[in-house]
């Protein structure tokens, strides 16, 4: 199981911010091991993001995002104490959500 | 040849797909839209999107730094000042495969998105902006001193 992702949405103004550190290997399938065998591409490919049953993110991603990705993205619409969850699934078909609280 | 009920069957099942396909947004549904991120040139990931060639714009921000001392993470930030942006795209021209990322903007989310990305070697990174009057696009060079495809 991936660790969780590091969710901080605070509210300024009326617009909540959001920054997210998500742990990924995102493997290219480009790369090879120290025996030079080709470590096969292993990466998120969509993201998404709910709050209030509503989605107001949505990422598509290929191999080229940086390993352990970092995402900040804004939105309107939600209070302070609101929850926001991300869910990412990845190529493996593996998947992984975490709530934060809009603060 | 008299309609039998597979025949039928099997019209009705065509026929709702292609309803389907009619009713689907002017985009291309999100399953289809993974080969874009195989294409290995910009005008080609386009193409498997089904967007015809972006027009310049300034009214992109769009952040990155001149110089990466590491292609493994180069943070980039963009945001969009033409109205209506439904999605954007970040393309860098140089890596293996074109295509990074697609980023969608529902009603009341700004067009806005920061993030790092793989850089494999110096490239034009190109930011597209789709939105209702026409997709537009502005670029940066980042200067890679240290390759980040590899690892």
């Amino acid at each position: 199981m991936p660790d969780p992702m590091l969710i901080r949405a605070v509210l300024k103004g009326e617009t909540v911010e959001v920054k997210a550190l998500i742990a990924h290997v995102m493997e290219t399938g480009q790369r090879k091991d120290a025996d030079g065998k080709l470590v096969p591409a292993h990466y998120i490919e969509t993201l998404t993001a709910t709050c209030g049953g509503r989605q107001v993110f949505r990422a598509e991603w290929g191999a080229s995002i940086a390993r352990n990705p970092y995402l900040s993205f804004r939105f309107k619409g939600a209070q302070a104490g609101d929850k926001i969850t991300l869910t990412w699934t990845d190529t493996a078909g593996a998947s992984r959500s975490d709530e934060a609280t809009i603060r | 040849m008299p309609l039998s009920r597979r025949n039928f069957m099997v019209t009705a099942v065509q026929a709702s797909v292609s309803m389907l396909t009619l009713l689907a947004p002017r985009w291309v549904l999100a399953a289809d839209r993974r080969p874009a991120f195989d294409a290995t040139a910009i005008d080609a990931a386009l193409q498997a999107l089904g967007l015809p060639p972006p027009q310049d714009t300034a009214e992109i921000l769009f952040k990155a730094p001149e110089i990466a001392e590491n292609g493994a993470a180069v943070p980039v930030e963009v945001e969009s000042r033409l109205p209506n942006t439904r999605a954007m795209l970040l393309l860098v021209e140089k890596n293996p495969h074109v295509l990074s990322a697609r980023f969608e903007f529902p009603a009341g989310t700004e067009p806005f998105f920061a993030t790092r990305v793989k850089m494999a070697e110096t490239s034009r990174i190109h930011a597209i902006a789709l939105t209702d009057s026409g997709n537009f696009y502005t670029t940066r060079l980042v200067k890679v001193t240290l390759g980040g495809c590899g690892g």
